[in-house]
Order: C-alpha cells, then structure tokens, then sequence
C-alpha cells in the first residue's frame, strides 16, 4: 500500500475534474468546493484531510450524488466512475450506482443504520436493492460480509438489532453493508473518529485487509493526520474548499511544501512533543484526594422499579491531586473517567470519601457546598451545549460572578472584559450569543466562566475532543498559560494519548471503572507496565508513515460489561509500587 | 462533523444585531421586543385585531347599538325568523330577535376573560405541574404525573359539568373550572420538555458554578420552554372558548341572557339553515381571535430566541 503501484494509468475508477460545489444563499452563490481535481486509481487510498469547514465532507457527498439539493449542488466540473459522469446522470440511475458500485461509510454508525431493522434484514435488502437475487442467497451473502469484516458469532448478529452493538461492532455492520456488493469506490467518512483509539486501530486495520482482497479504491475523509499516514498512497490537503496540496503520503509528511500543511502537521500532538514541565516542589500540597471512591448506578426493572442490578461505573479509587499540578485520567469510553469528574463536582452521588482542601464533599452543608464550587470548575467536551444559548456571552461570564454575589455590577462587567481578554476574545463579545462563535472560540468562553471564580482546580472533561487540531493545540497553550500563571491544578480527562502526554504531570489509566496504572508522565510513557497501556498507546495513529507498523494483537472479545447483578461486583484491582510511585495493577 | 452548514456565514463573522455591551439582560431589552414586534406586518395585525376585541369589551356599553338583552319586536319577521344583516340590525337578529352586534359586543367581555384568564390560569397551573415534576423528579414528580395521567383520562365534560354543578356558576367560577380542567395538556408537555432539557450539560455547567434552582428553574429552563408555551398559550385561546360555550350549552356555563361568543353560536345552531350568518359571523369572530394570538404569539417567539435573530 505505502508502494505506489501507480503506473498503469487506464486503472482509473474515478475521475474528479475541476469540481465545484457551491451553496444558494441571500447573497448569491457561495462557492463550497473550488477546482477540486484527482484520479483515484483501483485499489489505492486517497486520503483527503482537512479541518472543519474545508469541503472536504461536501466533496464525498458530491461523489455520491447526496447534496442537499436544492440548496447546495455541483455548479461545475465533472465526476465520472469508469466511463459514467456522474454530475449529470438522473436521481434513478445514480440510485443503482450507489451501493453498488460506489459504497460510503458515515461517522456515526448508529444513526447511519436502521434502528428498527436486524441487521440481517438491512444487509439482505441492501443486497437485494441492486441485485434481485433470491432470500436465501442474498442472506447467505450478507453472512459471507459480516464473515469478512471479522464479526464475531455472525449467525447471531444476523437476528440481532443495532442497539445490542457496541460501537465498533455496528461499524463492522456498516463496512460489511458497504462492502456486500464489491464496490468500485468505497468512500469512508470520518470512519473511526466516533471510536476509541484500540478499536479504530482494528477498524482501520480491517478496511486495510479488504482493500488488499478485494482491490477496492478508498477515500479516506479525515482530520486526523495520525490516520492519513497509516492509511493513505496520496494525500489531498484542503482549506476553505480549496486544495492546499497534493502529495504521495510519504512526500507530505517528510517534505510539505505549503505552510498550511506544516502548520497542520505541527499541530497534530504527538507523544513525547510536547513541551517540558516545570517542575512541581518536593513536597506538594494536596488538594483534592479520592479515597476508595465508588460510583453505582441502579439499573430498574419491573412494575415497581425494584433495582435489579448496578452499573459499576467507578470502583474503590483512591487518587490524589497535588497543587498546581495537572492529573490526567486516561481510558476508552464507559471506563468512569467522566463519572469520576462529575462526582468530584457533585454532579453524581458517591461512596466513600472525595476530600477537597482537608474537607469531605459529604460532610459539608448547603452553604459548604456552595463555597467548595468556588474551588472547583469543569469544562465540558462541547462547549455548545454547556453554554445557555438564551444568554448573551457577557451575561454568561458574569453569571458565577453574581450567583457567588461578587462585586457591584460594575465592577462585574470589569472583570468578565478582563477575562475576555484573558481567553483571547474581544470585549465587544459580550453582546453576542454563543452560536455566533466558532467551536474553539465557544470553549474559550467555557474557560473564561470557569476563571471567573479563580478555582483551584479545573476539570477539563474531555474538553479539546470536539475541536480541529489546529485550535486543540491553541486551547491547550491557553490552558497551560493559565496554569503558570494562577497556579491552579488541572484534571485532565482525555482519550487521546498524545493530548495527555502533552499536559501532564501525572497519569492515570483507568479500565472498567478502576485504575490500572498511574505514575509520572515519564514512568507511564517511558515505561508502561499494565498490558492496556500498553495497548492504549500501540493503539494510537502515529503521523509517521515510515514507521513500521506492528500489528495489533486482537482482542479476543468485546470489553466486559461493567453491569453486575446485585450483591456482585468486579474484583477489586490491587495496585503495587514497582519504585517511584509508579503503580501498577498486579 | 465537517459538513459546514452550507447556508450559514462562518461562525463568529455572523452578522447580527449587536446590542450594547454595557446592557445585559432582559429587562432592559424590553422597548427592543415591542420596537421589532411592530416592524412585522404579521404580528402588527394581529395586535390590531387583538385591540378592537379588547376595545369592544371595554367600551361595550358606549359602542353597542342595543341593548344585548332586549328583544326587539321588529327583530324578527312576520314568519318569527331572525333578521338578516340590514341597515338598523347591522350583522342580523338572533332567534329571539336580539341584535347580533350588540350582543358580540357584550360577548367579548366574557369570551375574553375566558379566553385569556382562564386559558392564561390553565397555562400557569400546567407549567409549574409539568416543571416542578420534570425537575425534581422523584416522588414529587411522580405523584405529579400520575395525578396529570388521572385527571387526562377523566372526561373533562363531565369534571366541569360536577365543578360548575358545586359552585354557582358565575363568570368567574366558569373560568376557574376551564383552568382546572385545561391545565392536563401544557403540564404533560412542559414535563416532557423539562425532563430533557434538565439532563443538558448547561444545566449541569450552571449546577457546579453553584447556582440554585431558582435560578436554574427562571433563568434557565423557562426561557427555553418559552417557544413551547407560547404555542400552546395561543392554541388554548380558542379552545377554551368553545368549551365555555359547551358549558353554557348545558347550562352550567355563563347564564342567559348574559352573551358569550360560544353561547351565541349554541343558541343559534339551530337556525343553521335558515340563518346562516348567526352562526358564521361569532365563528369567525372566535377564528380571528385565535389568529391574532397566534400570529403575534410566533412573532414573540422569533424575537425571544436569540439564535434566531438576522434571520427574519
């Protein structure tokens, strides 16, 4: 794949040629996609890469003939599969195409498949759609998919329902549906970032085998550069729907010719990137502890809601978190590390005992509580729906101000400009809502809320998963200014290896609601010991693609439910000091 | 998560009405709401219809021409049927040969304290059912519901009918049954829109900055369920008139000779034939009205939401 077998120039499958997409508006036609042209040859995989708002989803959607027409259409140039143009061929004739001959896997598995629908029956129909074959064949076809996309126990998954997937498994289903027919063109779309980082290690690793077997011709749509480079012979580098660069894969990463494309590929974090800590002193303050710290959610059954059995959310954890120091809990979804921020800021009941500043969360009284959210802020992952969309940006900022009844309203407004201006926002953003900003501008009002109070600690809940590299690594700096500055600690909750290198001090990876290693960033990356964080960081796309890639070694099965039957429950993971306060699970 | 909304400028250049930094908050943006409700042609007719019903009401005594209640002798013709609309009886005569226009006059004093008061009560008593219980949840919320799910599945004919049987019926007691019975609808509704918007991450970003939830509940939470009650405040205006009517059908409603416009309707129905305008003229009265609530009340709601301004 990374040896471009690229000579025979009559293997193209698709031809895209001075493409432009443009959208209606008030002001006439806004253009999307500008004089955009490739030739994608058979069994090669172009990437196409580029941050939000670069065309780079509206071009994949143009190829499948899925423009929100009337609104947005192609206004010019051509697409032609094999000898067909695409552009100008009737809604009928491109139905028969889709599927069938160009095939298109989305973002988000579940809402891409029919919740209603086994997933036999969407697989069979989607066969049958194109090739009216009897029910037996098109069944015993859409067995040999999920065979091929490696499902486990696929004569059962044919009975079963989208929702009895987990989210890797449903976009196995979405792969096998895409591939049934054997396409020419397989588009995938962002195919893996609504996955965790081991199970989009297997996803990718998946669509890489079946384009060997089968010569299909992919376009990966991404913005994670990681990705590219494991994946991709060419590269298209996009911005503002124009094309930036055009590079065989190894070209790019070694030899950018734009300064956009440098400038991407500098933002893309990296493990062991990032910047020195400053260190911490010998002995440090502590400011929060969690000591054997649970959380359980009931599960109801039945007529009178009798609890039938607990999810295990969080299990007996016991960490601490110094002052001015910057703890990471790291872990794929559903392992408890949001539930652990969300009891800290006594979002969700919990057991034993959260400790802040000396005082435990469950002895303090209303007013207690009330002074403690002085001490203690969090920043959500999307800062659109933390932020009342109602308010204006200055009333938003001021608002802890005045629930905490600090300052007169003038001395308020004073400070809300100040933070603004702290967060790098200009003070005639206080008359605006936040709709009118972009997503990194949106966080940054996050922050600045959660300054307003001058916490002690602020937890960042996932808070630069939703946005571009580029502005992921500009919030990152914030944070870290802000950090050197005010002396606050952080607790960082990511999913993203290299982002967490790049913050911590400390790390702790947690696995079914339990930590199974935690130590200094140094002890966990340069030395892992537990075998999932181990695989954790195997698992992480690496912008490099020279590097030898070792395979992955498969899961045997899916991640064990966290739901136990009452009166059971998890065995509890005993954590040893193998020197240094590295602690590992035994 | 790249496909740019293809008809939206790039965020953060939006161009939209910027109000003075120094002003934030509601109240002082009060004049502004009046100011662009009255630069829609839709809403400004609205509140013009609105007007005349409610200066109808007001003034009825000095803007009817007769006296509601009084039957004129040449009210009806030699045969005893009402009169059409004519030069002395301007929209006709009724069954018993009163003047039509005197008696819609008259009639919207009633039918708009029902309409407004009692479906404005009802509205009330449904929003603090529906968000105390989507709130709070627990037992308060689930008693709440069930006794919503209860008073649904009652025939709201027949409460009324026993509500309006115990007390003397009187205009007001009317009104007060109609809200007892018509509150069921916004509280299921409003509990539903609550519940959902109680599990959004700024309420939970508002809950760690300390906030209680007075302020989560009026600052927050209402706001957003503006849209929803606006709607069904202007579908209930119609609604509860009618139902008055109903009531007064059965006489426990309004008693005669007082006019409502739902009364004069039920009076009339059976002169549909022959008298078609007895019927059409208070119907579409009622129509109008309904109209003008709503289409004032779609304007409020545009004007409220932030995220809708510069898309008029």
């Amino acid at each position: 794949m990374t040896q471009p077998a690229l000579s025979a120039a009559d293997d193209v499958v698709l031809r895209v040629q001075d493409l432009q997409v443009s959208a209606r508006s008030d002001q006439g036609l806004i253009p999307l996609v500008e004089g955009l042209s490739f030739d994608l040859r058979r069994g090669e995989t172009l990437a196409i890469a580029g941050e939000s708002g670069s065309g780079k989803s509206i071009t994949s959607l143009a190829v499948m003939g899925l423009l929100p027409a009337p609104a947005v259409r192609v206004t010019g140039g051509s697409i032609r599969l094999g000898g067909t143009e695409l552009t100008r061929l009737p809604e009928k004739k491109l139905q028969s195409l889709r599927g069938a001959r160009i095939s298109m896997i989305f973002q988000e598995p579940m809402t891409a498949l029919n919740p209603v629908m086994s997933i036999g029956r969407q697989l069979t129909e989607a066969i049958r759609a194109h090739d009216p074959v009897p029910m037996r064949e098109a069944r015993a076809r859409a067995l040999a998919a999920l065979q091929a996309v490696r499902l486990s126990q696929p004569e059962r998954r044919l009975e079963q329902f989208p929702h009895e997937l987990s989210g890797g498994m449903r976009q196995r289903v979405m792969i096998a549906m895409a591939i049934a027919l054997r396409p020419d063109v397989l588009i995938a779309d962002e195919p893996t970032t609504a996955l965790d980082v081991t199970v989009q290690r297997e996803v990718l690793d998946l669509i890489r085998d079946l384009q060997r077997d089968l010569g299909t011709a992919v376009i990966l749509i991404t913005h994670d550069m990681g990705v590219v480079a494991e994946m991709a012979d060419r590269v298209i580098v996009m911005k503002k729907g124009r094309v930036v660069e055009t590079a065989l894969t190894p070209e790019l990463f070694e030899a950018p010719r734009e300064a956009y494309t440098r400038e991407l590929l500098a933002a893309v974090p990296r493990i062991g990137g990032g910047p020195a800590r400053p260190d911490l002193p010998a002995t440090p303050e502590r400011l929060v502890s969690f000591q054997d710290v649970s959380v359980r959610f009931p599960i109801r059954a039945g007529l009178l809601g009798r609890v039938a059995a607990r999810v295990h959310a969080v299990e007996h954890v016991s960490v601490e978190i110094f002052k001015g120091e910057t703890l990471s809990l790291v872990g794929e979804s559903g392992c408890g590390k949001s539930t652990m921020a969300r009891a800290l800021v006594g979002l969700v009941p919990h057991e034993g005992r959260i400790e802040v500043a000396g005082t435990a969360l469950s002895e303090l009284d209303s007013t207690g509580r009330k002074a403690l959210r002085r001490d203690l802020q969090i920043v959500f992952q999307d800062p659109m729906a933390a932020l009342d969309a109602r308010m204006t940006v200055g009333e938003l900022i001021r608002e802890p101000l005045v629930i905490h009844g600090i300052g007169t309203p003038d001395a308020q407004r004073a400070r809300v400009r100040d933070l603004l201006d702290r967060v790098g926002l200009p003070a005639s953003a206080m008359g605006r809502y936040p709709h009118q900003f972009s997503g990194g501008q949106r966080q940054r009002i996050c922050i600045a809320r959660a300054l307003a109070l001058k916490p002690k600690l602020i937890v960042c809940d996932e808070s630069v998963a939703a946005l571009d590299v580029s502005i992921q690594a500009r919030v990152l700096d914030l944070l870290r200014d802000l950090q050197r500055e005010m002396g606050m600690s952080f607790l960082f909750i990511s999913h993203d290896m290299a982002v967490v290198e790049n913050v911590s001090d400390r790390v702790a990876v947690m696995y079914l609601g339990q930590i199974v290693e935690m130590g200094s960033r140094a002890q966990l990356f340069g030395n892992p010991q537990h075998p999932y964080t181990q695989r954790l960081l195997a698992a992480v796309p690496v912008p490099d693609p020279r590097r030898p890639r070792e395979a992955l070694a498969r899961l045997a099965g899916e991640i064990p439910s966290p739901v136990w039957p009452l009166g059971q429950g998890p065995d509890r993971v005993q954590l040893q000091d193998i020197g240094g306060g590295h602690l590992v699970a035994r | 998560m790249s496909v740019a909304a293809p008809t939206s400028p790039e965020p953060g250049t939006q161009p939209g009405p910027q109000p003075d930094p120094q002003q934030a908050g509601p109240i002082s943006a009060a004049p502004s709401v009046l100011r662009r409700l009255l630069s829609r042609k839709l809403a400004l007719f609205g509140l013009f219809i609105i007007l005349i019903c409610v200066g109808g009401a007001v003034f009825a005594r000095w803007l009817a021409p007769f006296d509601p209640a009084e039957q004129f002798f040449d009210g009806l013709t030699i045969e005893g049927s009402p009169m059409p609309p004519g030069p002395v009886y301007w929209f006709g005569t009724d069954l018993l040969g009163r003047d039509l226009l005197s008696r819609l006059l008259y009639g919207a004093q009633t039918s708009l304290i029902i309409g407004i008061v009692a479906n404005g009560a009802a509205l009330l008593i449904g929003t603090l059912v529906g968000v105390t219980a989507g709130y709070f949840r627990g037992l308060i919320g689930a008693g709440l519901m069930r006794f919503t799910d209860l008073m649904m599945a009652f025939p709201a004919l027949l409460l009324a009918i026993c509500l309006a049987a115990i007390f003397q019926p009187s205009l007001w007691i009317v009104a007060m049954v109609i809200a007892c019975v018509n509150w069921v609808q916004t509280a299921r509704v409003v509990y539903t829109q609550t519940s959902s918007l109680a599990e959004r991450d700024f309420i939970a970003a508002e809950k760690t900055l300390g906030a209680g939830h007075g302020r989560i509940l009026f600052r927050h939470i209402l706001p957003h369920l503006m849209p929803t009650l606006i709607v069904w405040g202007t579908l209930g205006i119609s609604t509860t008139v009618l139902l008055e009517a109903t009531l007064s059908f059965l006489g426990v409603g309004v008693q005669p000779p007082t006019p409502s416009w739902g009364n004069i309707i039920f009076e009339n129905q059976t002169w549909f034939q022959a008298a078609p305008w007895l019927v059409f003229i208070p119907g579409a009265v009622i129509l109008l009205l309904a109209l003008a609530f709503n289409l004032v009340g779609d304007a409020l709601r545009d004007i409220l939401d932030p995220t809708q301004q510069g898309r008029d």
